[in-house]
């Protein structure tokens, strides 16, 4: 999965593999080892893309899906 | 239509020369170039993060919308990522219609979308460190004329 912006250097990283069944337990095996981060990326603005596409609330995760997480976009 | 990312610098005229090479029926071809400024010495260079594929899709929709909304023939779009040096080109905007106020107007539209809402993460490094930037209130206000 992936991070971007303030996420990646609050994390202190920004691409590593989790393992995660959908969106709700690849957020609980984050907040799990990092609360903060947890907090970070459910917070407002914080969007979620899965392979690339924004999703809306919860998705399922297959092997080798690419998750990322978006803090709000700055433009360029 | 084609967009690009690129982490080296560019140049401008160059792009220009290209762009407008073999249009028999365009009449006006607008441009614009944002260049990183120094901010009097607040601002020592400037980071762009982009999501490789993700970024490039996302401002290729809008330039598709920017191509029907304002009857372009063609529009070009060089966004650089990765540290910019103050003085340098950050973004080179490049629009073909048969009249030039489609033209400037796309350019315009264009211009907002990129400065407000296009997927980017930017990080000014300056004196006192590194700092995340957001859009201003002015960027956010301009994107809002187009809606």
């Amino acid at each position: 999965m992936l991070l971007f912006g303030r996420l990646a250097d609050q994390a202190g990283w920004r691409d590593r593999p989790i393992e995660a069944g959908d969106l709700s337990a690849l957020r609980a095996a984050l907040a799990a080892e990092d609360a903060a981060l947890g907090e970070a990326l459910a917070a407002p603005g914080v969007q979620v893309a899965v392979d690339k596409v924004l999703v809306r609330g919860e998705a399922a995760l297959a092997a080798g899906t690419e998750v990322a997480f978006l803090p709000p976009m700055s433009g360029g | 239509m084609t967009v690009a990312l690129t982490d080296r610098p560019f140049e401008p005229g160059a792009l220009v020369t290209a762009f407008c090479a073999d249009r028999a029926e365009t009449g006006a071809v607008a441009t614009f170039v944002g260049l990183a400024r120094a901010e009097q010495g607040a601002a020592a260079a400037l980071e762009l993060e982009a999501y490789p594929g993700f970024t490039e899709a996302a401002i290729s929709e809008v330039a598709a919308q920017a191509m029907a909304r304002f009857q372009l023939q063609d529009v070009r779009i060089v966004h650089r990522v990765g540290r910019i040096a103050p003085g340098e080109a950050i973004v080179f905007v490049a629009t073909a219609a048969a009249h030039r106020r489609e033209a400037f107007e796309a350019c315009d539209f264009l211009m907002d979308y990129l400065k407000s809402r296009a997927p980017f993460w930017k990080k000014e490094h300056g004196p006192d460190g590194a700092r995340w930037i957001e859009p201003t209130d002015r960027d956010r206000t301009d994107a809002q004329r187009w809606d």
